[in-house]
C-alpha cells in the first residue's frame, strides 16, 4: 500500500530523512517512533505530497510520489491528520466537514451520510452546530480525525494524533483508531507515545534521520534488547560476583539481592547462571525471565544513533 | 484549474468573514460611509455663499478627482480581508489539512483570491453607485446637469478599481507569506495604497488631469501590467511546500 526506498530528504544541507526504506501493507497499522527533529513529520509529508523529495523512490496506493499528475490522486485517496488540528474555530463542526467532504468531491448525500456517521462515533452529533473555537482539545483532535475521514479513505495518516491531549481524550482518540483498524483502513501513525505504539500498531518503524529498525513490537523488544533474566538471591557476596564475572556472556546489574542479567537464550543461560551462584557458596531464590520493552529497545536504538 | 474548487475555498472564506465584526467592518461599512461622506461635504460646501460655495467649473475638476478616491478604497480594503484570508489559515494553523486536499496551489491562490476580491469589489461598486446618485443630486443645482454616470467614471469603477483590487490582493498574498501577524500584515499591505493617494493628490491640485478619459486608460495599463507582475511573485510565493516550510 505504502512503499519506499531510499527515501530522502534534503533542506539545504541538513538531512530531514536519510534514505529510508519500508513496506506498508494493506490494512497494516504502522508506528513511526523517533525523537524530535527525527524526520516523522517530514517523512509523512513526502507520503502525503505535501512536499517533494529529494531522492529515492516512494509510491503510495500504487502511485508515484513526486509525479505532479499522480500527486493529485494521492491526495484524494489518503486522509491527512496533521500535528496541529488546523480547524476553522469560527465555524461549527458541520461546516467544517461539509468543506473537507466538498474538497474531496463527496456527493451531498455522501457528505451528509459520512457528517452524521462520524460525528455520532465520536460523540459530538449533538454539538454539529457549535463554533468548533467552543470546543475542548479532545473534542477538536476527535472532529480532526473525522475530516480525514470525510471521503472514506483507505489509507490514513496520522501525526501524533493524541499529543497534548489529557489521558481521557488520548483514550477516545486511541479507541477510534482501533475501530479504523477493525474497518480494514491502512493507518501509518507518527507518535511519540511507546505505549500507543505498542497497543495500537502492528509494525513499528524507529527512525533518527535514519530508520534505525522495523518489525512488529514484539520482533524489535526481541531483536534489539534480547530478555532479561532477575535472579533473587539470599545475599550477594564478592564471591558470587567474582564468579558471574567470570561469565563473558552475560552483562550483570544489581540491585541489592536481586541481579539482573541480560541474556540472548535464557533456557541454556539460566542454567549457568544459576550454577555458578551456586558454586560460589549462593543460594538462589527465584528466576524470572522479563522481556525487554519496546521503550528499552527504543532509547538504546536511539541512544546508539546519537552517539 | 478548477474553478469549482475555488469556489469551495472562497465560500468557506465569506462564512469565516461573516462571523468576524471587524473584517466586515473595514469591507462594506468603509466604503459606504465613504460614499454618503462625499456628497455630505459637497453638499455643505455648496450651501455656502448662498449656495454657490464651489463654482460649477472647479466642481469639474474636483469630481473626477473624489471618484479616483475610490481607487484608494480599492488599495485598501482588501488589505484586511486578504492578509486575514492567508494569516487567518496560518493562525488556525489550518494550512496543511488544507494543503492535503486534492487542490492544485493555484487553486487555493485562486479561491484565496475570489474571497478577498468580490467583497471589496462588491462593496466599492455599491458604494460608488450611492456616490454617482448623491453627488448629482447635490451638483445638480450647480452644473445644470447630472454629471455621473460618464465614461470616466465607467473607466474608474468597471476597469482601473477591479484592477487596483485584484493589486492589493496580489501584493497582500506576498505580504502575507512573510509575516504571521494580521495586523502586521495590514499595515505593510497599506503601504500600496501610498502611489494612489498620490496621484489623487496631484487629481485634486491639479497636476495630473483625472478628468481625462486618456489618463485613466493610461493607469488602467499600468495597473494590469503591475497586476501581471505581482501575479508572477505571489504564484511563486504561493507553492506548497514554501508554505510548509518556509512561511513564517
Amino acid at each position: 500500500m505504502i512503499e519506499t526506498v531510499s527515501l530522502t530528504k534534503k533542506f539545504g544541507d541538513l538531512t530531514a530523512v536519510d534514505g529510508v526504506t519500508l513496506r506498508v501493507k494493506e490494512g497494516e497499522v504502522f508506528g513511526f517512533l523517533g525523537p524530535n527533529g527525527a524526520g516523522k513529520t517530514t517523512m509523512v509529508r513526502m507520503l502525503c505530497c505535501l512536499i517533494s523529495k529529494t531522492s529515492g523512490d516512494a509510491r503510495v496506493a500504487g502511485y508515484d510520489v513526486g509525479n505532479e499528475a499522480d500527486s493529485l490522486k494521492i491526495r484524494k485517496l489518503i486522509g491527512f491528520v496533521p500535528d496541529n488540528v488546523g480547524l476553522y474555530d469560527g465555524l461549527s463542526a458541520y461546516d467544517n466537514l461539509d468543506f473537507y467532504g466538498k474538497l474531496y468531491d463527496c456527493t451531498e448525500a455522501q457528505r451528509k451520510e459520512n457528517i452524521q456517521r462520524f460525528l455520532t462515533m465520536l460523540g459530538l452529533w449533538e454539538r454539529r452546530d457549535a463554533a468548533v473555537g467552543t470546543y475542548s482539545k479532545g473534542m477538536k483532535q476527535k472532529l480532526g480525525i473525522a475530516c480525514a475521514l470525510i471521503h472514506d479513505p483507505q489509507i490514513l495518516f496520522m501525526d501524533e494524533p493524541t499529543a497534548n491531549l489529557d489521558p481521557e481524550s488520548a483514550k477516545t482518540v486511541r479507541d477510534f483508531i482501533l475501530e479504523l483498524k477493525k474497518e480494514g483502513r491502512t493507518i501509518f501513525l507518527n507518535t511519540h507515545n511507546l505505549d500507543e505504539a505498542q497497543r495500537i500498531c502492528d509494525k513499528i518503524a524507529i527512525l533518527n534521520t535514519k530508520l534505525m529498525a522495523v518489525g512488529t513490537p514484539e520482533e524489535l523488544e526481541r531483536s534489539v534488547s534480547g530478555r532479561k533474566t532477575v535472579v533473587q538471591v539470599v545475599e550477594v557476596n564478592d564471591a558470587i560476583l567474582a564468579a558471574l564475572r567470570k561469565l563473558s556472556s552475560v552483562n550483570l546489574a544489581i540491585d541489592g539481592n536481586k541481579l539482573t542479567f541480560d541474556v540472548k537464550d535464557p533456557e541454556k543461560e539460566n542454567v549457568a547462571i544459576t550454577d555458578v551462584i551456586y558454586r560460589a557458596g549462593g543460594h538462589v531464590q527465584s528466576v524470572t525471565v522479563v522481556g525487554s520493552t519496546l521503550e528499552d529497545a527504543y532509547l538504546k536504538l536511539v541512544r546508539r544513533d546519537n552517539k | 484549474m478548477r474553478l469549482s474548487k475555488s469556489w469551495i475555498i472562497a465560500s468557506k472564506d465569506f462564512k469565516v468573514f461573516l462571523k468576524k465584526k471587524n473584517i466586515i467592518y473595514s469591507a462594506f461599512v468603509v466604503p459606504l460611509l465613504a460614499s454618503l461622506f462625499l456628497p455630505v461635504v459637497i453638499y455643505y460646501v455648496e450651501l455656502e455663499n448662498g449656495g454657490s460655495g464651489i463654482a460649477a467649473s472647479e466642481l469639474t475638476y474636483l469630481l473626477p478627482a473624489l471618484t479616483f478616491f475610490y481607487l484608494i478604497l480599492a488599495g485598501l480594503i482588501p488589505t484586511t480581508i486578504a492578509s486575514y484570508s492567508i494569516i487567518g489559515e496560518k493562525v488556525e494553523k489550518s494550512f496543511e489539512r488544507l494543503l492535503a486536499t486534492p487542490t492544485t496551489d493555484s487553486e487555493i491562490l485562486l479561491g484565496k483570491g475570489i474571497s478577498s476580491f468580490l467583497p471589496p469589489l462588491g462593496a466599492i461598486l455599491v458604494g460608488a453607485a450611492i456616490y454617482m446618485v448623491l453627488m448629482d443630486v447635490v451638483t445638480h443645482g450647480t452644473l445644470g446637469y447630472y454629471f455621473f454616470p460618464n465614461w470616466n467614471a465607467a473607466v474608474v469603477f468597471f476597469l482601473a478599481v477591479p484592477l487596483a483590487t485584484i493589486m492589493s490582493v496580489e501584493w497582500n498574498v506576498i505580504v502575507s507569506a512573510r509575516v504571521s501577524d494580521v495586523r502586521v500584515a495590514q499595515q505593510v499591505g497599506m503601504l500600496l495604497v501610498l502611489p494612489f493617494a498620490g496621484v489623487y493628490v496631484g487629481g485634486e491640485l491639479g497636476v495630473v488631469p483625472l478628468g481625462n478619459t486618456g489618463v485613466l486608460l493610461i493607469i488602467s495599463g499600468i495597473l494590469l501590467a503591475t497586476d501581471l507582475l505581482l501575479l508572477y511573485v505571489a504564484r511563486a510565493t504561493f507553492r506548497r511546500e514554501e508554505i510548509l516550510t518556509k512561511w513564517k
